[in-house]
């Protein structure tokens, strides 16, 4: 296996039911990578995120974070999760709990890093997504762009190996938008390995290294952001993209 | 003047069966909701079959009268407890069936706590690399019982009025002195508004203490606000 390959997901299988949501998705994301997965709503996109980090067990194929694989039942999954920084799509901020206590609360629990380091550590994250005079505030005092930035330095205090976005955007007003996308660019800056799923057509423009067009579980079509933009070679693909790009802008 | 005699001479008496009847509230309640936060969080969150031991426990309890429960346990009980070297005295009695009760009701109450947390709560602690346990303890607990404390305040003076159903057991609470008193001095209206005062004042200030409960821990951005 490549050593540059930071997550590896290979013929991953998710049913609900009757119902197969994930139909054999594969695909792989190397270190300082940006992926943005399109795709029409139900189809999978987020099951697959959650797949990854086992929110949601897949029923058949396997994950490697590295050379680590999660799907293996002797792995300790919340040894490795704490190795993938998950943000949801309605924040899921610990609402009883100040900014700061939300970033801090993984890294004296789970990293067992001293109270004092945390807090430091904390504060430093807030910082970085610029919001350092807000970290005693708990979530519902918060504006939803707030909330989400909080729950990216969340995130990314336990110096993940790889970020999962899961449609971090699609709960906020433009204005919003454009504050979360800013922190998520200037990770991609930074060298971030990120998997988004997104509708933002001008992050994936600007930031994205790859793009995955998914629908009904299958990877329809891959490739560097622009070419699929300009000149898909599905029809499907052109036809949703174009749909979308008339009502976010490209 | 000559009521206030009157509660002068019970007053002794009825003191005593305050004191009983304040200790089995709060044994019960204080015993009760020890029991009820892991069975709770066993009914919520486990499948399986001590998932069905709770609800068939809170089922049993809920679907039965607190009076038949109590007399189960004085009356029924000494049959297999005795051959034990048991007795089942009337406190025994009544600790048992005001914990068993309480506990069975506060399971419930605590469940619409526990239900209004987000699982997206759940989900990002587990992303973390929280283990259940946590979760549990980082999580649910200070939200879960921070939004039942209104539902267990209103447990908790239902329970102080229900160990009055002590006095069929004859366990010395409140009201069963007052019957004795009332029987002896042939006084029933006076003894009865006296008890039924106290039992106002009680509960008046157990409502009063459990709102600053309320308050005091409330999460900012979940107090109620009033429509306009």
């Amino acid at each position: 296996m490549d050593k540059d390959t930071v997550l590896t997901v290979k013929d991953v299988v998710k049913e609900f039911g009757t119902n197969r949501v994930l139909d054999g998705i594969s695909f792989e994301v190397k270190r300082g990578e940006v992926v943005v997965i399109i795709g029409p709503s139900g189809t999978g996109k987020s099951t697959l995120l959650r797949c990854i980090n086992q929110l949601t067990p897949p029923n058949e194929g396997r994950v490697w974070l590295g050379d680590r694989e999660i799907t293996d039942k002797n792995t300790n999954i919340n040894q490795i999760r704490q190795d993938i920084g998950f943000v949801f799509q309605h924040f899921a901020l610990f609402n009883h709990l100040t900014a700061l206590d939300n970033v801090e609360v993984g890294l004296y629990k789970v990293k067992k890093m001293s109270r004092e380091d945390a807090r430091k550590k904390a504060i430093a994250e807030l910082e970085r997504v610029g919001l350092k005079d807000h970290m005693e505030k708990f979530p519902a005092e918060l504006s939803g762009g707030q909330q989400q930035r909080v729950g990216i330095a969340r995130a990314l205090a336990m110096d993940p190996q790889i970020m999962l976005f899961d449609e971090p955007t699609s709960a906020l007003d433009p204005e919003l938008t454009g504050e979360v996308l800013n922190v998520m660019k200037d990770l991609a800056k930074a060298g971030m390995t990120m998997v988004v799923v997104s509708h933002e057509i001008g992050f994936a423009r600007s930031v994205g290294h790859r793009m995955i067009f998914m629908e009904d579980g299958h990877i329809v079509e891959e490739g560097d952001p622009e070419m699929i933009l300009r000149s898909a070679k599905k029809e499907r693909t052109r036809e949703f993209l174009h749909k979308i790009t008339e009502l976010y802008g490209g | 003047m000559e009521l206030l005699d009157y509660f002068i001479t019970i007053a002794p008496v009825l003191g005593k069966g305050l004191v009983f009847t304040l200790l089995f509230t709060f044994v019960g309640m204080i015993v009760g909701f020890f029991m009820a936060v892991p069975l709770c969080l066993i009914n919520l969150y486990t499948h399986g079959f001590w998932k069905k031991v709770v609800t068939g426990y809170v089922e049993l309890i809920r679907g039965t009268p607190l009076l038949v429960q109590l007399y189960i346990i004085y009356y029924g009980f000494p049959k297999f407890l005795l051959p034990l070297g048991i007795t089942v005295t009337p406190y025994f009695a009544a600790f048992l069936g005001f914990i068993l009760n309480s506990a069975a009701y506060q399971i419930e109450y605590m469940k619409g706590g526990f239900k209004a947390i987000s699982y997206e709560q759940i989900e990002a602690s587990q992303s973390l690399g929280m283990s259940r346990w946590e979760t549990v303890i980082t999580i649910l607990l200070p939200q879960g019982l921070r939004f039942s404390i209104p539902a267990l305040s209103n447990e908790l003076i239902y329970l102080l009025k229900y160990t009055s159903l002590g006095f069929v057991i004859q366990a010395p609470e409140l009201m069963t002195q007052a019957k004795e008193l009332a029987s002896t001095h042939a006084r029933y209206m006076e003894t009865y508004l006296i008890v039924a005062f106290i039992y106002v004042f009680f509960t008046f200030l157990l409502s009063k203490i459990s709102d600053m409960v309320d308050e005091k821990l409330r999460i900012p951005g979940f107090a109620p606000e009033k429509i306009r």
